[in-house]
């Protein structure tokens, strides 16, 4: 095989692995609580800002500004699930888009406010690899196995544990869920958390790999939200695999073309998909 | 003996009922579905509900387990007055509802769905102990305990739920029509499963539209018709009243 198609095909793993965790937090947050947190990417946005501000103006160790970027979202997640989705529970589901969707823009404006729209780098980047024919970029694959660890957790939480049972099971049927004495409020109020944390951790992913503006979000929100309904929207795993097929799809797109055509490779795969299987590829 | 129509309102002295309602009135919306409802259930007995479609015995069930509110009259199980209690820590109670079409997670498998049933927290660090004994109440259970619970039979989807139930450790089960949507072979084997749960000392409250086969399980039962109790009495009393026999038994 070209080499460098492999390294294409390399890196289009190592980008799915990080475009996952933000489709997984999108996906639990969508399954449990049936609101779409449109201002997804723009949490993990947040996240970064964090990361960078902790690190390169506070003096922060990296690995503690990490750690602290992490319950920072999460309990922005909180917030936006208190403050925003709570009261619209029983809205129409646009009053809910519209409402996450105004999230997106006042956080953008916030941090514009605060940050201005200067590309904010944390300047920090580990040597490449070089496996066999190939070079991996090191922080991407460091990245891609933080991403790995993070999906690991978050399914031991999901398999093993009461909450995470209940989560899983609440998906399927709300009404019944207090017969279990299982407050659904609750459970809300846990998976906002837990949405929130993954964004975090998305957010520390990205933020090696990515200069940090109000506007970065738009650079992988879009494609988070299609890898979600490619995979299901609430189908956890079928998330996740939708996005390795988007990273590779991205990255060997990237390959042939640049990477504008790369994307319309992968908007076109997605259009596709969703006339051939609207519930999307992995619907039973 | 008659099984004739008891006043409604009928005030009872104060008892060890375990479960108490007087005067429920209950509906959805504007909709009322529930008018004036009083019944008890004794510490260790078997009641039955029946009464034909659309007479409230879901709702009944639905107002004990705090799903929905009354909108007036009084609902007390044990001490608890239950109209204030959120329907969520009502398991933690001792209370557990089967409830009609079982509701299993149809993409867990057996043994999550008796985790989740034992999600309280007074009830977790008895998971063990009871999930070994629903296996051996329901040894089917235990060898399908890694099967998908949407995979099994009708029948066995009904073990399972009453399995899910027995997990918060209760002292009152709630049935709601647990031989709807079975074969007649296996209707007979549910009612068998519920007589074995009354072996284990468990109160049962039992709603059902087969009222021939209710009948040879319960102590009591309450005939309930368009949201009002027409008539109770004993099973023996009731399965020979001749007005009972003619709207519910086919009988002569």
């Amino acid at each position: 095989m070209d080499p460098f198609l492999l390294e294409a095909l390399v890196n289009g793993i190592l980008l799915g692995g990080v475009f996952a965790l933000p489709a997984l937090g999108l996906n639990l947050v969508f399954g449990v609580v049936d609101v779409v947190w449109l201002c997804y990417a723009e949490l993990v946005m947040v996240g970064m800002y964090a990361v960078w501000f902790l690190f390169t103006q506070l003096g922060w160790p990296l690995p503690l500004a990490f750690a602290t970027c992490l319950p920072i979202v999460s309990l922005l997640g909180i917030a936006l699930h208190y403050l925003v989705v709570r009261p619209l529970l029983s809205s129409p589901p646009i009053n809910q888009v519209l409402a996450t969707g105004g999230v997106l823009f006042l956080l953008q404006g916030a941090m514009t406010l605060v940050f201005r729209t200067e590309f904010r780098s944390l300047g920090v980047d580990m040597p490449p690899m070089e496996v066999g024919e190939i070079f991996v970029s090191g922080t991407k694959l460091a990245a891609f196995c933080a991403a790995l660890v993070g999906a690991a957790i978050l399914w031991a939480f999901l398999k093993y544990t009461y909450v995470g049972t209940a989560i899983r099971a609440i998906a399927r049927d709300r009404e019944v869920m207090p017969l279990m004495g299982v407050d659904p409020q609750r459970i809300y109020l846990i998976a906002s958390a837990v949405g929130g944390a993954l964004a975090g951790l998305a957010a520390c992913l990205l933020v090696v790999q990515l200069d940090v503006h109000p506007f970065v979000g738009l650079s992988f929100g879009p494609i988070t939200f299609m890898i979600c309904v490619m995979g299901g929207l609430g189908n956890m795993l079928g998330g996740f695999l939708a996005a390795f097929l988007m990273g590779i799809i991205v990255s060997v797109g990237g390959f042939w073309g640049t990477t504008e055509f790369s994307y319309v490779v992968a908007f076109g795969f997605f259009i596709v998909t969703m006339f051939a299987r609207p519930r999307g590829l992995f619907a039973r | 003996m008659s099984a004739a129509v008891e006043p409604l309102h009928r005030p009872r002295p104060a008892s060890s009922a375990s479960l108490e309602l007087n005067g429920v009135h209950a509906g959805y919306g504007d909709f009322a579905a529930l008018f004036g409802v009083g019944l008890h259930v004794d510490p260790g007995e078997a009641v039955g509900v029946v009464g034909p479609n659309g007479a409230g015995k879901t709702t009944l069930l639905r107002v004990i387990s705090g799903l929905i509110r009354p909108t007036a009259g009084s609902l007390r199980f044990d001490g608890h007055d239950l109209t204030t209690t959120p329907a969520h820590a009502l398991p933690a109670l001792g209370i557990a509802h089967v409830p009609e079409n079982r509701r299993l997670f149809p993409h867990l498998t057996v043994e999550e769905n008796l985790k989740v049933g034992a999600f309280s927290p007074a009830a977790r660090p008895h998971f063990i102990a009871r999930r070994d004994h629903v296996y051996e109440l329901f040894p089917k259970m235990k060898a399908r305990r890694h099967q998908l619970a949407g995979t099994m039979s009708g029948g066995e989807q009904q073990m399972c739920a009453i399995g899910r139930a027995l997990m918060c450790g209760p002292r009152i089960l709630l049935l709601d029509e647990p031989s709807a949507g079975l074969a007649p072979l296996v209707v007979q084997q549910v009612f068998d499963l519920v007589r074995r749960i009354r072996q284990e000392g468990l109160t049962v409250l039992i709603v059902e539209q087969n009222v021939a086969q209710v009948l040879r399980v319960v102590d009591r039962a309450y005939v309930l018709e368009t949201g009002r109790v027409a008539a109770e009495g004993r099973s023996a009393e009731l399965a020979a009243d001749p007005a009972i026999r003619r709207s519910y038994l086919g009988g002569h």
